[in-house]
């Protein structure tokens, strides 16, 4: 029975933060939907725990393999993701400066 | 406190980061913290990550985070503004590509031990990850223009794709009901990577903008799903958020055309050349010196850019001439429809970095209204958004798409490379407005000898 409440309390979390995000997300001017997006792909590069955890563990050949090339591409992710968002925003100035 | 609950306070922390950095995005004022909040919600659930007592070898991780930091730092500080779109469409192919790497590698470690809704989430996972992997590779391609950006369609291209599909579906449900066999997992992970090629293959450059954003989402949930694997919640959270941006990008920018998603995925929209110009129709075409008279006796203009505009890498010279009647005492405004440029808010990017304030910058809502009571409003690489055809002509491709009403403006100057019809391959009545001068030739060309002109 464990786990299927655990199912179900992963499913609330799941639910309450989608509409949360869509509630968030309403309210980003359009202004910025491009670093917005940049923003939103660097954090979906979350991923990158699950890679860890795989990595690190390593229980066989194969999954270390897989693991360090899905590392190294949640990196690339993070790391550009953010840079450019920085260097977008830094774009955007307002009249008289 | 033990160990494991200090992470989990670590990913709380973490998921609460990524929380404020949306909600710090909202507005220009507050956005980069809302950057570094994200950042530092990320150095949280790695460090977080490597504490926990799983994690034996770091070897390969540090192998691993030095090679994946030193393709994705280049990537975004050399890159031009004009290639943003591209290098997003990559990074959501390697997001991707990771979601579906750990999938695999958890279906041959533990796939016999699964429970049905743990086999069901991990099917999700691989297929979302591998289809957006290879769909967001495309997407790459055709936005750095590597392959035809027009839609590559063949008779029947929607059956195959929906088998494709189908295939991929109906193995991840046999995979479910029967925990196996593991030889069935190849043809799961093939026909994914398939249908993210054959997704993207008919779709064309204007309709990038949906696309981007879609695969956005599935990159996004893809993560979540790994969260439901991995029974973690800061995975769970931090796809949901990502997942529901890319779904309200996708909504708006299909919103912005007047499209469905199922017209944007499978229309093939812009193929052919829906109609050429009407017979004995003819345009007064007029030369740049021609417009800089117009504008030496306007009091207010309003500068409509699209995509052509960054194309013709005309983007400063507009900024100058913006300048310049500003200097004059002219009101000068921007307008930006929703889908201009390459993803959503591109437009708004190429004119920040040309450096237009971006208070100067006007969504669609707010400008039209204004139109009527402007002299002069200045059409530099945009077409289509300001066809009203989409007001007028319920048989037009166009038809009901959200225009700007560039028409209602005293007078209309309307640059252009040459009289060829727009994305959507029809004519624009615009043209052959009598208030409208038609100034042809390449856009930074024409604005740099209006700008002459003008100083002239």
């Amino acid at each position: 029975m464990t786990g299927q409440v655990d199912i179900l309390t992963n499913l609330f979390i799941f639910v309450l933060a989608s509409f949360l995000g869509l509630e968030l997300i309403r309210h980003v001017s359009r202004l910025l939907h491009t670093p917005l997006m940049s923003l939103t792909n660097a954090i979906s590069a979350i991923a990158i725990v699950g890679s860890l955890l795989l990595t690190g563990a390593h229980h066989d050949d194969l999954s270390v393999a897989l693991g360090a090339v899905a590392v190294a591409a949640s990196t690339a992710n993070i790391v550009g993701g953010f840079l450019i968002t920085e260097r977008i925003l830094r774009m955007f100035r307002g009249r008289g400066r | 406190m033990t160990g494991d609950q200090v992470v989990q306070v670590i990913y709380l922390l973490s998921a609460v980061l990524f929380i404020l950095a949306l909600k710090f995005m909202s507005e220009v004022r507050t956005a980069r913290w809302g950057n570094w909040a994200g950042a530092l919600g990320m150095l949280l659930a790695v460090g977080g990550t490597l504490l926990r007592p799983e994690i034996t070898d770091y070897r390969w991780i540090i192998v691993a985070v030095v090679i994946g930091s030193a393709v994705g730092a280049p990537m975004a500080l050399l890159m031009p503004m004009t290639a943003v779109p591209q290098r997003t469409a990559l990074s959501h192919a390697f997001g991707a590509l990771a979601a579906g790497l750990v999938g695999t590698a958890e279906f041959y470690l533990r796939g016999e031990t699964l429970d049905a809704f743990s086999m069901g989430v991990l099917c999700l996972e691989v297929l979302l990850g591998y289809l957006t992997f290879t769909g967001s590779l495309l997407a790459f391609a055709k936005l750095q223009e590597l392959i035809p950006t027009r839609p590559i369609v063949y008779p029947g291209r929607n059956y195959v794709s929906l088998s494709v599909l189908a295939v991929a579906v109906l193995t991840a449900a046999y995979l479910v009901v029967n925990r196996g066999p593991a030889g069935l997992f190849p043809v799961l992970v093939g026909s994914a990577l398939l249908f993210g090629i054959l997704l993207i293959l008919p779709i064309g450059g204007a309709d990038m903008p949906t696309v981007i954003a879609i695969l956005n989402a599935y990159a996004g949930l893809s993560s979540s799903f790994m969260g439901f694997l991995l029974d973690n919640r800061l995975l769970i959270i931090a796809g949901a958020l990502d997942g529901s941006s890319g779904l309200i990008l996708s909504i708006l920018m299909c919103k912005a055309m007047n499209r469905s998603f199922t017209n944007v995925l499978f229309g093939a929209f812009g193929q052919v050349a829906v109609e050429t110009a009407e017979k004995g129709r003819t345009v007064q075409a007029y030369t740049p010196q021609d417009a800089a008279a117009i504008l030496e006796t306007a009091r207010s203009v309003i500068i409509v850019t699209g995509y052509g505009m960054a194309a013709a890498q005309a983007q400063h010279a507009v900024k100058e001439l913006a300048d310049l009647l500003i200097s004059r005492g002219v009101d000068v405004k921007f307008a930006i429809h929703p889908v201009a440029g390459r993803m959503p808010g591109h437009m708004n990017v190429l004119l920040a970095e040309a450096g237009v304030p971006y208070d100067l910058l006007y969504e669609m809502d707010q400008i039209n209204p204004l139109f009527p009571e402007t002299d002069v409003a200045l059409v530099v690489g945009a077409n289509d958004v300001t066809n009203p055809a989409a007001r007028t002509k319920p048989d037009s491709p166009i038809y009901g798409m959200p225009i700007l009403d560039v028409d209602k403006a005293r007078t209309v100057i309307f640059i252009k490379r040459s009289l060829a019809p727009g994305f959507a391959g029809i004519d624009n009545e615009l043209f052959y407005l009598p208030k409208t001068m038609m100034v042809f030739g390449d856009a930074k060309k024409v604005v740099t000898e209006i700008i002459a002109a003008l100083k002239g």
